[in-house]
């Protein structure tokens, strides 16, 4: 099932079942999914045209009124386009917004640089009572909308529409404080969000190989981050590898590296976007060319596994 | 009380709390007392005891540097005791120069970043519709701020969504920091830009508590579209050396001396 449709299925039903959840969208209904919502919910689904700066205020306002506005737009102007406004009106006003950015970096593809979004967990990372979310899969998607919804303050949700790969079963339990270890190893951990998390296990699985076992921890939330889970495996393993479709400034990089600076200095790397713009391409052609892939996953490990 | 009366005591209380530190934002202050004395005395269907009460009336004030005059307003209808407009901007203070929601009993919404509270005051308009409560939301926005391109999103989805429950009010004082609004970027037809966004307007005399009770009245009963009052203002108005200050007014001292000289001119 496509990331789309799985948000799409979860809002229906929170929507069914509480009230006060409302969504906003800046003319992409269509392309994010949400159009239907429009005839089951006419009168909480409301179409803001081209306007997202509007689209976050006027969200403020409803917010201020009692409701759960959930705000739609691409990544970058979910975050980037609007920033001021999240600034203001959602982080220092501490408005129960959420904010959801479609297709954050390199899943822009064929949109491409305009659209490719490399900076939006740097920039809501910076603003305090913001929680900033990373999705891995339509599973987890599911599951993590009621929680969202039930969240008291400002969450940031970022996914790729159109995904279909799967990586947890019906049985999975999203645990909001909680990251997921989704393979245990003792040589090396790698934290990876969202959707690269599907390259992490691919690069443990080529490490496999070469004899050497990789932790891989899923994470999907950036911020806060579960500190406790990396650290204690990081303790076993001596080395940390983040992965993330984001610059290296400021992400999960950041959020991983500032933690084992305050703590236990650790050896550390980052498969992310180094300083570079945005461009379009294929998925499988832009993760190889800003060196995305499960191959880079397993280089960089083995480097950085010699570093301990 | 008249609401004449209540604009001096606004103002006046406007200027303590300005006094106390010093200097601030007199001018724009000054310019907005009337319409809040005509707004909070008549209309505005609020409870100083339960500022949260549901249903109630809201005020967004997005030219939120005017916050003293607004914090003048409710600290005179009984929001929260005299004392607290000797604080502004002291560290800790519930009264920030800009208004903040979460600080102030009676803001309804935080405001500073200017062109985001018309944004806010739609959002606000839109809860009230689909809760159908009856609620009145109303804005202040400066006429400098319109410069703002935000304001223009919002007005174009207030008029889209038929909000004629959200009255908007301009305060046309003609300034903003670098000077006249004509000289830094003029705003052209304000009255006409309002009407073909699709709001019902008036332009009327924004010191003139009849005129703003009467286009209050009218605007209320107004239905299909929201409404735009442009109240022609002096900033600075009621105190004579602040009403010929300039664009210097914007931001300027409130001394001792000053503050004793502008409360005899409001007696």
């Amino acid at each position: 099932m496509e990331m789309r449709k799985a948000y799409v299925a979860a809002m229906a039903e929170v929507m069914k079942n509480n009230p006060k959840v409302v969504v906003l969208d800046a003319d992409l209904a269509s392309a994010g999914g949400t159009k239907p919502l429009y005839t089951q919910f006419p009168e909480r689904a409301i179409e803001v045209g081209i306007a997202e700066d509007n689209m976050t205020c006027v969200a403020t306002g409803l917010a201020a009124y009692g409701f759960i506005p959930f705000i739609h737009s691409f990544a970058p102007f979910s975050v980037r386009r609007n920033f001021d406004q999240i600034a203001v009106s959602v982080s220092y006003s501490c408005q129960n917004v959420k904010i959801i950015g479609y297709d954050p970096g390199v899943t822009a593809t064929t949109n491409g640089g305009t659209h490719m979004c490399f900076e939006d967990v740097a920039m809501l990372r910076a603003l305090p009572n913001i929680r900033v979310m990373d999705i891995v899969d339509p599973v987890q998607l599911a599951k993590a909308v009621p929680f969202v919804a039930e969240h008291q303050g400002p969450v940031y949700m970022r996914f790729a529409r159109k995904q279909t790969d799967t990586l947890f079963d019906e049985d999975y339990k999203f645990r909001p404080e909680k990251a997921d270890v989704v393979r245990k190893g003792n040589d090396v951990t790698v934290v990876a969000s969202g959707a690269m998390v599907f390259d992490a296990l691919k690069g443990a699985e080529i490490l496999h190989e070469k004899g050497i076992e990789a932790e891989v921890i899923a994470v999907h939330t950036v911020k806060p981050l579960d500190e406790q889970t990396i650290a204690e495996s990081a303790a076993r393993t001596g080395c940390v590898l983040v992965v993330e479709n984001h610059s290296v400034h400021g992400g999960l990089f950041g959020a991983v590296t500032e933690m084992f600076a305050r703590t236990v200095p650790t050896p550390c790397d980052a498969v992310a976007v180094y300083d570079r713009i945005g461009q379009v391409g294929s998925l499988s052609e832009l993760k190889k060319d800003y060196n995305l892939t499960g191959e880079d996953v397993a280089d960089k490990a083995v480097k950085l596994i010699a570093r301990k | 009380m008249s609401t004449v009366e209540s604009s001096k005591k606004i103002r006046a209380l406007t200027l303590k709390c300005i006094g106390s530190l010093g200097s601030g934002h007199v001018g724009g202050s000054l310019s907005i007392a009337d319409v809040l004395a005509v707004l909070y005395d008549k209309y505005m269907n609020v409870d100083p005891s339960n500022p949260h009460m549901e249903g109630r009336d809201r005020l967004v004030l997005s030219k939120g540097h005017a916050g003293p005059a607004l914090y003048a307003t409710l600290c005179y209808k009984g929001f929260f005791p005299e004392d607290w407009l000797l604080t502004l901007n002291k560290l800790g203070t519930r009264l920030p120069s800009h208004c903040n929601m979460l600080l102030t009993p009676g803001v309804d919404m935080t405001a500073g970043s200017l062109g985001q509270g018309l944004s806010c005051a739609c959002g606000l308009a839109t809860g009230s519709k689909i809760l159908k409560d009856n609620a009145t939301i109303y804005a202040i926005v400066g006429d400098g701020e319109l410069q703002e391109g935000q304001n223009w999103c919002a007005l174009m989805y207030a008029a889209d969504k038929k909000l004629d429950n959200l009255i908007v009010f301009v305060d046309k004082n003609g300034l903003q920091i670098d000077g006249t609004t004509e000289e830094v970027m003029d705003i052209g037809d304000i009255e006409n830009k309002f009407r073909a966004f699709g709001f019902d307007t008036v332009s009327i005399n924004g010191h003139d508590h009849d005129a703003i009770d009467k286009a209050i009245k009218n605007a209320r009963l107004h239905k299909g579209s929201p409404s735009c009052i442009v109240l022609h203002t002096v900033k600075g108005k009621g105190v004579s050396f602040y009403e010929t200050m300039g664009a210097g007014v914007h931001s300027t001292t409130c001394t001792a001396e000053q503050l004793q000289k502008a409360l005899e001119e409001l007696r």
